[in-house]
């Protein structure tokens, strides 16, 4: 095997090195900057260069993180090992492992659909294809980001029309920086909180198209009441910071507000359907542009992925359980 | 079908009761007379015979969606409603219907009734096509059945108070009748110069408030009544023309089910309406509310459960006298002309006795003897007060006795529905008997959503065993949980039977064997 699973997570042992580990590894291939994929305390790092920035603030100042750009190779201990875009967040990629003429991919996290602020998804031809599935349950379907931005565009002038600041609550990177660069800019001023600011940066070095923002401080609540946009992580519902912009309407934007309950849990005015993750069709089609024969699912709901699979014909396993033996071709050899 | 499902999800959307009500007012300023009497109907809370069941829904579903039983199965476990699972798994359709709500339910869902499976199953598959997914949504809903959103009665009656400049006690005791869906019944409704009222009609009932204070804090004890609080069906008896009618708070004629109040009530005088309580009754007390509950379910009641199970209705405010509504009369008024009519009471027809402790000290200490009473507290009504439509906080308080609590385990999980859909909410509880635990209570409330939050993953990572949707728990949490009545029980397992019971607490200083054995709880039993 190419790749093993252990402790720390996949592991090969042929290039001595991990990808995403969970805890610090003395080699470790990075597949994007949220936090439970580039962990602190690696020795050394490779990542996208693209998404270097955000990655090397995760690890930390003492790893040695090295940027390379997507298509190009790197050997270790005679294992090619190369990235490719998955589409999830600035940087994000797809990790492919060669070893004598055996190819595996890692998806890492990624989405299908175009995102102006990160490189789209590549399929990439492989043997074994390691995919996320956060959201395998076809009751997840994505619309194009016209349409979710006409939404939210007209629910920031809805809310002005009301004299209410409008909140957006967004995952602090990735997701508030697609929806940045999805406001209409002509509407009104947007003010960001600091969990966002701190990205910002990142994206605009590489060159990512966002609107200006304004820090979310008192002052700028107070002068833009009414009429901004905030854009601020889920960690802020409900807590004191959220003050300043009363009046307000509130919403959140996630992938899981597919579902009513899951909106009205929140209890804020309004869900925005949009994740940065695969919908069940993207999953789907991405595994299919693969070719891969053998998939191996991570995340959410894995079983369900692996057993529709399973009933297409593929082979698929379920990280984290063991693999199970590949079917006979006939079964008339068996005793 | 369009306006309608936009009204659905924008009450759906708040929490506040004052936007709701402007939602609603919006959707009947410009609703169709014919649309708006369907949408009052599915509103509030008013089910047409269920036209397809379940199993034709998922049969539909599989074939429409190409996806297997067992996936559309997966996908509703995790959305916790069946009519959404379905929506959200029919390919995206259209942007909306062109269709109306009443074209849609005249055409399409009243005829499905008379239709045979296959095609009842041919015809949710083309009408699907036609909608939207939020419209598929509130289409499953209203032909399931299963039609609840967050609005009461008198959210819908205050709206249209708003609408027709009409006093929202109006337009609620218009609502509580048995008006037809219809343009005609609908435009009576809301029809501002309109008195007249249908001789069946109940009036919509005043709910009491728990009281969260000191009960001195109220003011004079000589300002208010104090009677005990029954625990029996909540009912309102009319006698109007010759005829007498009972009415359940749930708005259902339970007329029929209890017989043996029939003749008493017959001979009361015309024009006259009272609120009460129909209570199991024996050897001149209250039977508890788990041996009246064998009464709620039944049409045709037999000599035996007559026997076992004999009834009373116990008055204690009156509405309307000599035909006219007396609502607004002082409760001490209503309460002479009660005694009026009553006077000591008869067999079957009671008048509830105010409870006369001049003190509140002297109150609280026969409240303490409630439970050996079969009642459940105190009931307190200003003198003042006025017969209110609905939960109005001020003038009626219930002052119940605190509850039984047990201290139980958590034993088997599954996910909820609606607002805890996909989450683990419902849970079983069980208490120790020789050396094991018995299923004690299943409860659903009473966690906050950050605390149900940690119990679900709790559940996530300490499954032993699953059964379709439920999942068997490492005994491991233990929660304090309250009920109102404890009582000996043949079908169940435990031999007990619990009323109303909820999560107080979780118990995080207590282990497993720390929780209640069977015989404690048996002990409580009165």
């Amino acid at each position: 095997m190419l790749l093993q699973e252990t402790k720390l997570g996949l592991y090969c042992p042929a290039g001595d090195f991990y990808v995403d580990p969970y805890r610090g590894a003395p080699y470790a291939v990075v597949t994007h900057g949220h936090a439970d994929h580039a962990r602190w305390g690696s020795k050394q790092v490779l990542t996208s260069a693209s998404g270097k920035d955000l990655v090397q603030a995760r690890v930390g100042d003492k790893t040695a993180v090295q940027g390379i750009p997507f298509g190009e190779t790197v050997m270790r201990k005679g294992v090619k090992i190369s990235l490719h875009p998955a589409g999830h967040i600035l940087g994000s990629a797809q990790v492919r492992i060669e070893h004598k003429g055996e190819v595996v991919v890692v998806s890492g996290d990624y989405k299908t659909l175009p995102d102006a602020t990160c490189e789209s998804f590549e399929p990439v031809k492989c043997h074994t294809f390691i995919t996320e599935s956060t959201f395998g349950l076809p009751i997840y379907r994505w619309r194009p980001d016209e349409e979710l931005f006409a939404d939210i565009n007209a629910w920031w002038r809805e809310c002005q029309d009301e004299g209410k600041t409008t909140v957006l609550f967004a995952y602090s990177l990735g997701k508030a920086q697609r929806l940045l660069a999805g406001l209409d800019r002509e509407t009104g001023p947007i003010l960001v909180h600091g969990a966002v600011v701190q990205f910002l940066e990142a994206y605009r070095n590489q060159g990512i198209d966002l609107p200006f923002t304004q820090y979310a401080n008192k002052e700028n609540a107070q002068a833009h009441k009414g009429k901004a946009m905030v854009v601020a992580p889920p960690s802020a519902m409900g807590t004191t910071w959220m003050k300043k912009f009363q009046p307000a309407s509130l919403a959140f934007a996630s992938g899981w507000m597919t579902v009513r309950g899951g909106r009205r849990r929140q209890g804020l005015d309004r869900g925005f359907v949009v994740s940065d993750h695969a919908d069940w069709d993207g999953l789907l089609s991405a595994i299919d542009a693969t070719g891969a024969e053998h998939i191996g699912v991570t995340h959410g709901h894995g079983e369900v992925l692996v057993r529709w699979l399973r009933e297409q014909g593929k082979d698929a396993w379920k990280l984290g359980a063991e693999r199970p033996e590949a079917p006979r071709e006939d079964p008339g050899v068996e005793e | 079908m369009k306006d309608f499902t936009r009204l659905f999800f924008d009450i759906d959307a708040t929490t506040k009761t004052t936007r709701k009500v402007d939602c609603l007012v919006r959707y009947f300023e410009t609703a169709a007379p014919e649309d708006a009497a369907w949408a009052l109907f599915f509103l509030t809370g008013q089910k047409l015979p269920r036209a397809v069941n379940t199993r034709l829904l998922r049969e539909a579903i599989v074939e429409a969606s190409g996806y297997p039983l067992w996936l559309v199965e997966e996908c509703y476990d995790n959305v916790g409603d069946l009519a959404e699972t379905v929506a959200l798994l029919h390919p995206p359709g259209p942007t909306g219907s062109t269709r109306s709500l009443h074209d849609m339910v005249q055409e399409e869902l009243l005829p499905l009734k008379a239709q045979d499976d296959e095609e009842k199953i041919a015809a949710l598959q083309r009408i699907w096509k036609t909608l939207s997914t939020n419209e598929r949504f509130v289409w499953n809903k209203c032909i399931t059945g299963g039609f609840r959103v967050g609005v009461s009665q008198g959210l819908v009656a205050k709206a249209l108070a708003k609408l027709t400049g009409l006093p929202p006690a109006t337009i609620a005791h218009r609502l509580m009748g048995t008006w037809q869906p219809t343009p005609g019944d609908y435009l009576a409704l809301i029809d501002p110069s309109a008195e007249t009222v249908d001789p069946g009609q109940p009036y919509p009932f005043y709910l009491a408030s728990p009281l969260e204070k000191e009960p001195a804090d109220l003011g004079d004890r000589s300002d208010w009544m104090a009677e005990w609080k029954w625990d029996g069906i909540r009912a309102q008896v009319i006698k109007r023309e010759d005829e007498v009618l009972i009415w359940s708070r749930g708005e259902e004629l339970i007329t029929d089910r209890f017989p043996e109040l029939l003749p008493e009530l017959q001979n009361l005088p015309n024009g006259i309406v009272l609120d009460g309580e129909i209570l199991g009754w024996k050897d001149e007390a209250p039977l508890s509310f788990l041996e009246l509950q064998r009464r709620i379910g039944r049409k045709n009641v037999g000599p035996k459960t007559l026997k076992d199970v004999p009834v009373i209705f116990m008055a204690y405010d009156l509405m309307e006298h000599h035909g006219f509504d007396v609502r607004e009369h002082p409760q001490s008024e209503r309460r002479a002309r009660l005694e009026e009519i009553l006077g000591t009471g008869t067999e079957h027809l009671r008048l509830s006795p105010l409870v006369e402790e001049p003190t509140w000290e002297a109150l609280a200490t026969v409240r303490e003897k409630s439970r050996s009473r079969g009642v459940e507290g105190l009931m307190l009504k200003h003198k003042d007060a006025p017969y209110q439509a609905g939960r109005v906080r001020g003038t009626w308080w219930k002052w119940k006795i605190e509850p039984y609590t047990v201290d139980a385990v958590l034993t088997y999980a599954q996910k909820g529905h609606g607002r805890r859909a996909g989450i683990f909410s419902d849970y079983t509880f069980g208490v120790w008997d020789k050396g094991e635990l018995v299923t004690f209570a299943k409860a659903y409330s009473g966690l906050t959503d950050a605390e149900m939050k940690e119990v679900d993953a709790f559940i996530k990572k300490n499954t032993i065993d699953r059964f379709g949707p439920v999942r068997q728990v490492k005994p491991e949490l233990v929660f304090e949980l309250a009920c109102e009545n404890i009582q000996k029980s043949s079908r169940h397992k435990s031999g007990i039977a619990v009323r109303f019971p909820r999560i107080t607490r979780q118990r995080p200083d207590k282990t497993p064997e720390d929780a209640n054995h069977l015989d404690d709880i048996k002990r409580l039993i009165r």
